[in-house]
Parts: C-alpha cells; sequence; structure tokens
C-alpha cells in the first residue's frame, strides 16, 4: 500500500467507506484496493495490439452489434481485470478465452491503455419500453451504488453498462444468475434477491434498461 | 426476450463510427507515396491504417471494381438467409480519410521505376502495397473455364456468382442434388466449403426436402471437421440414410478431376466417377490474385513468398504483399488475417519510411462459420513473429476452434457474435 499514490489512496479509501459492509468477502476487499491503475500514454506497440481486437470490437473498440461488447472507454483496470479472467479460464465465453490466453500481462495492460482513451460511441438499439421502465427501477433499487450514473461510468470494475449491446447484456446477467460468472458478494446477494422477488424477466429488464441508455446530450 | 437478427441488423446499418484518435507522437513521413492495390479485406484497411498512423502520407487505392461484394456471410445469401445487398459495400467513406481511391484495372507496371499503370495513367510510389485476394486456376479441373463457371459457379468471389448459384439452388426442383467440389489446401476460407454445404442444407431441409448436398473433397480432412460433423449430426442427419450432407474424402474417391458442363456432370476418383448435380458448385484450385503474377510477385505455386514481419516481397523491394495472396504460415486465408496482416504491414510501411525500427508486430485471427440458423463455431489464433526462421506461428497454448461440448446457448451466442464479427470488420474496411 505505501508504493500507491496519495490520490489513488483517497479514492480507495472512499469508496471502501461507502460500500465497506457490501464487500465482507476477502477476494472482494482485495480487488477494491487495487483499482488505482492509471492510464499510461499509448504506445506503437499498444497500437498495434489494440489494432488486433477492433476487427471484431468494432473502430476505437466502439462495437456496430449486435452482440459484441464495446470495449471502448473501459478503465484500465476493469479491462486488465477481465483479460485475464478471459484467460486464467475464470470468466465463461465462446471466444474470448481463447484468444486472450495469447496475451502477456504486459500486452493486456498495452491495450487498455489504448481503449481508455475511446470514446464509447452508442447506436441506438431496439428496446422494450415496458421492460426498460422496469428495469430503471430494478436499478434504482438493486444496481445503483455500484453501477452509478445509469451504468454510464466504470469505476471499480463495473464496466460501463449504458448502451452496451442488449444480447451481450442479457449473456452476462443470464451467466451471473447461473453462477458461471463470478461477481462481488453484495452483487450476488442483490441479483437473488432481485429474481426471487421478480422472476428471471428481471434480469431481462435490467438489461434492456442499460442496453436503451443513450449519450447525453451537451448543455 | 425475442429481439431477432434481422432487426439488430436494420438498426446497425444505419449506423457509423468515427475513425480514432490520432497519435500525434508518430513522426511523420511527410508527402511520401504509397500505392496499395486491391480494395478488400487487406487493402482497405492497409489503405485507411496508413493514413490513420501517419495521415501525412499520400495513400492511393486502386480497385477494379466500384462495388465490392464480400465472399465472408455470401454463404447466407446462398443459403436464402440474406440478402445479395447486405454484403455489398463501396468506396466512398474510405474518401473521406483522406484516401485517393482509384477506380480501375492495374495493366502493369516498372517496379524499378515504381511505377504502376492503370489504362493510360501512370501513378509513382514509394511503397507498394499488392492485396489482390485470389484468383481461380482455370483449367486446372479439366473442363473448368470462365465459360465453364457460368454453368456451374464457383461463387468463391462473391458478388454475381453469388447470385448465380442462389437463382440455380432457388430453380432446382425437390429431388436435385448439389455437388461442391473442394480443392486441396491451400485456398481462400478453407472452413468455407462446408459452411456452404451447412447453409445450402438448412435451405433444402425447408424447401426441397428431398434433395442433398455432396461436398466431394480432394482432401482427406478439413478446418472444424469435428464441429461441422457435430452440427450436421444435429441439424441435418448427417450418417443417416436421409442425411441432407454427404462428404466424400479424397481416399473415398471425392478428389475432382473433370468436368462437364454439357452434362452437369463432374469426375472424381481414380476411375474418374460420373457424377451429374442438378446444381454444380465447382471451387476450384486458386492462386494469388492475377497482378500479383503480372508484377513478378509470385512463386511457382503461385502464391507471394513475404517477409513475415514486413509483409516485405522476398521478390522486390518496397512492395509488400499481404492476404489471401501472400504466404503467412499458420495464418489461414481470412478476412480476420488479412486485416491483422494489413496493419501489421501499414505500421512496416511507415517505419520503414520514416527511417524508424518497427515495433514488435501483433497478428490474430478470428473466424466464425454457420452451421445453421443458431448454430455458429469459431477458430481463433493469436500469432508472433519468429525472427530466428521468419515465420508466423500461433501462441502455444492460445487460439483453437470451439469446444465441441458447447451448449446450444453457446453455438447461439457464437452465431450472433459471428454477425457482429461481420458488421464491425466491414465497418473497419468501408467505415
Amino acid at each position: 500500500m505505501k508504493y500507491l499514490p496519495i490520490s489513488a489512496l483517497a479514492m480507495a479509501g472512499c469508496s471502501l467507506l461507502f460500500t465497506a459492509p457490501a464487500f465482507a468477502d476477502k477476494d472482494a476487499d482485495k480487488d477494491k484496493e487495487k483499482k488505482t491503475t492509471a492510464a499510461k500514454p499509448v504506445t506503437p506497440r499498444g497500437l498495434m495490439l489494440a489494432h488486433t481486437c477492433v476487427g471484431c470490437h468494432g473502430q476505437g473498440g466502439s462495437s456496430l452489434g449486435p452482440a459484441t461488447p464495446t470495449i471502448a472507454g473501459m478503465a484500465v483496470d476493469t479491462f486488465i481485470d477481465t483479460m485475464k479472467a478471459y484467460r486464467d479460464g475464470k470468466r465463461p465465453s465462446t471466444v474470448m478465452g481463447r484468444l486472450a490466453k495469447g496475451y502477456t500481462d504486459e500486452d493486456i495492460a498495452e491495450m487498455a491503455n489504448y481503449f481508455v482513451t475511446q470514446k464509447f460511441v452508442r447506436v441506438a438499439q431496439q428496446t422494450d419500453p415496458e421492460k426498460v421502465k422496469n428495469g430503471k427501477k430494478l436499478h434504482k433499487e438493486n444496481c445503483e451504488k455500484c453501477h452509478e450514473d445509469n451504468g454510464f461510468k466504470d469505476e471499480d470494475g463495473s464496466s460501463i453498462l449504458a448502451g452496451q449491446w442488449l444480447p451481450y447484456l442479457q449473456f452476462q446477467l443470464a451467466d451471473f444468475h447461473a453462477k458461471k460468472r463470478e461477481m462481488p458478494e453484495k452483487m450476488a446477494k442483490r441479483l437473488e434477491a432481485m429474481v426471487k422477488e421478480g422472476g428471471e424477466k428481471t434480469l431481462d429488464e435490467v438489461a434492456h434498461f442499460y442496453a436503451s441508455q443513450q449519450d447525453k446530450k451537451v448543455k | 426476450m425475442n429481439m431477432n437478427r434481422r432487426n439488430f441488423l436494420k438498426v446497425t446499418a444505419v449506423s457509423s463510427i468515427a475513425a480514432g484518435a490520432t497519435f500525434p507522437y508518430l513522426a511523420k513521413g511527410a508527402g511520401k507515396k504509397v500505392i496499395v492495390i486491391g480494395g478488400g479485406a487487406g487493402g482497405t484497411i492497409a489503405a485507411k491504417y496508413l493514413k490513420k498512423m501517419d495521415n501525412s502520407l499520400e495513400v492511393t487505392l486502386i480497385e477494379k471494381n466500384p462495388d465490392y461484394y464480400t465472399c465472408f456471410m455470401s454463404n447466407e445469401v446462398i443459403g436464402g438467409e440474406r440478402k445479395l445487398d447486405s454484403i455489398k459495400f463501396n468506396y466512398e467513406r474510405l474518401k473521406k480519410h483522406g484516401i485517393n481511391v482509384v477506380i480501375g484495372e492495374v495493366s502493369g507496371g516498372d517496379l524499378n521505376a515504381k511505377t504502376i499503370k492503370v489504362g493510360d495513367k501512370s501513378f509513382t510510389y514509394d511503397k507498394l502495397i499488392v492485396s489482390p485476394g485470389i484468383d481461380i486456376k482455370w483449367g486446372a479441373i479439366e473442363g473448368y473455364d470462365e465459360a465453364a463457371s457460368q454453368k456451374m459457379p464457383h461463387a468463391w468471389k462473391a458478388g454475381d456468382q453469388t447470385a448465380l448459384l442462389r437463382k440455380q439452388l432457388e430453380a432446382m426442383s425437390d429431388g436435385g442434388v448439389v455437388l461442391i467440389t473442394v480443392p486441396a489446401n491451400p485456398f481462400r476460407c478453407p472452413p468455407g466449403p462446408y459452411e456452404r454445404a451447412s447453409l445450402i442444407a438448412q435451405y433444402l431441409k425447408t424447401h426441397k426436402p428431398k434433395s442433398k448436398v455432396i461436398l466431394l473433397d480432394a482432401k482427406d480432412d478439413f478446418a472444424k471437421k469435428a464441429l461441422f460433423e457435430q452440427g450436421w449430426k444435429e441439424l441435418y442427419g448427417y450418417g443417416t440414410d436421409k442425411s441432407l450432407i454427404e462428404w466424400r474424402s479424397a481416399t473415398n474417391q471425392g478428389k475432382v478431376s473433370r468436368v462437364d458442363t454439357t452434362k452437369n456432370a463432374v469426375y472424381a476418383g481414380d476411375m474418374e466417377d460420373e457424377i451429374v448435380g442438378a446444381v454444380v458448385n465447382v471451387i476450384p484450385p486458386q492462386k494469388a490474385g492475377q497482378i500479383a503474377t503480372v508484377l513478378g510477385l509470385t512463386n511457382e505455386a503461385g502464391w507471394c513468398p513475404v517477409n513475415r514481419k514486413t509483409f516485405e516481397s522476398t521478390q522486390a523491394k518496397d512492395v509488400h504483399v499481404i492476404g489471401d495472396a501472400c504466404l503467412a504460415d499458420a495464418m489461414p486465408k481470412s478476412a480476420y488475417s488479412a486485416n491483422s496482416q494489413a496493419k501489421v504491414c501499414a505500421a512496416a510501411v511507415i517505419a520503414a519510411l520514416q527511417g524508424k525500427e518497427m515495433v514488435t508486430p501483433a497478428y490474430t485471427n478470428t473466424c466464425y462459420s454457420m452451421v445453421g440458423p443458431d448454430y455458429g463455431i469459431s477458430v481463433a489464433a493469436v500469432y508472433n513473429y519468429k525472427a530466428d526462421d521468419n515465420t508466423i506461428a500461433p501462441v502455444q497454448g492460445a487460439g483453437g476452434v470451439s469446444p465441441k461440448d458447447a451448449s446450444a446457448e453457446d453455438r447461439r451466442r457464437e452465431m450472433l457474435y459471428a454477425h457482429s464479427w461481420f458488421n464491425n470488420i466491414t465497418d473497419d474496411m468501408f467505415g
């Protein structure tokens, strides 16, 4: 801890203060502490590596869908943790695990430095207004504390959910619900309670809500 | 939820994403001229990424046709799942990146004088990138020439040929046999013939259930074989009397040596058994696009040897060859390989023009195949450059094909990721 910059310490402390009871399990606490990596300038090698991703994930990491997720704007730590989870087989996938195994820690960090600089470009998606409405309520009740600002922010590994592709959101929620993908204890509890109370359709409603989010107008 | 993929395609068709950030810390190769020949999966990307990485370059893209039909997803057109227009693209948006687009056929060039001729116009270059794709080796199968391809389409270059094969399938009566002949390696899109058989079988299953597809193969093995055969069993009764797909390997007398268009027949195996088809799709042996031969870039087998780090031809200085035409070791002749090679090549060209050391290259391939309506499979690989023997080698322990025991849900996800792949790679090329 002593090598962390002051601002990073302040950030970590601050978010721990707000969410400490929720992240009672040790792994989650450990995850919290390391969410401090600052982006470094993109190197030519980073650009070279990032260019191999965009054939599938879209130019600058913004996907045209229908399912492959946009990875533009991901926080450095989110990107690194995600790639390592795929690489180490801790996160289920179709193709991404096979690809992630081809990259070193350094490669992954180089890619992360590129995608964090890219703007998440949102494409209008067809969503169900009723589901969006219910999803918004569920978001406020269950998700908002970590997925702040309607899912626009990527903080502490939350990823940007706002405007993400609907099928991808549905896949992830299905995997979380089936306990195929790891999640913080608090999220697991919330998710379980949400589905218990409202049925599996709540997963779909939450997905529709995030998918429906479009860029905010600059005032 | 019941969002079907057509709805998604409709939504995504209207969208476009602006080019990424520029990188001002890169030095400039001010005013240097790069010509790119060929506006396919390799050429478009090379031209665009040259401009993205060094906007001071003068980049000219020369392409024969004003419209481009992607080979990838053309099997969905042949199977009736997709309209031909959805795989049609043009070069208008590339002009906005500052690329000088010339529509015309390269007639030749003088590599010593560094000039390329298009009709009566002459273009000079400091660096030339050739991305000509494939050409058919006419006559390699006896009787199969350009005229024969109007009767027995190859449909291995998309466009009119794709439409012709589709039309023949629609016109075929129920009970007709569809023959697909497959060449020996190497050829464009190694899993393509088997995806095609799958999607034709899918069409037959609904519309012409008494018909079947017979693959006549010059090989005893093929890309994603175990996965295709598993999918065929699940969807098309493969291995039973009523199978909609039959595969005859080379050992099993599948290798076609001759065709006769008057009889709509092919001749296969040691005894040249005559097999008549209602529809005959000949996927013939291939070579690098003709212009590569004209420019003296091909070897005796018809492909282009290159330095695997820079894609510079080993037969001509300051000339690079990418995509299906080049020899790239473990990288298959796929659109994603061409995309990846084009980006590596662009970096190499820029480094050379700026007199700098080139960055360590990174290569990737991701290819999807459709087996049925909700059934996608994939192959992926990450490669590194090996300087000691100038090869592109896959990273051990990474890549490979979709797992054989994947769930139906994962097959469905791969179908949706395949369509995403198509939308994103075509936007990378033409957007």
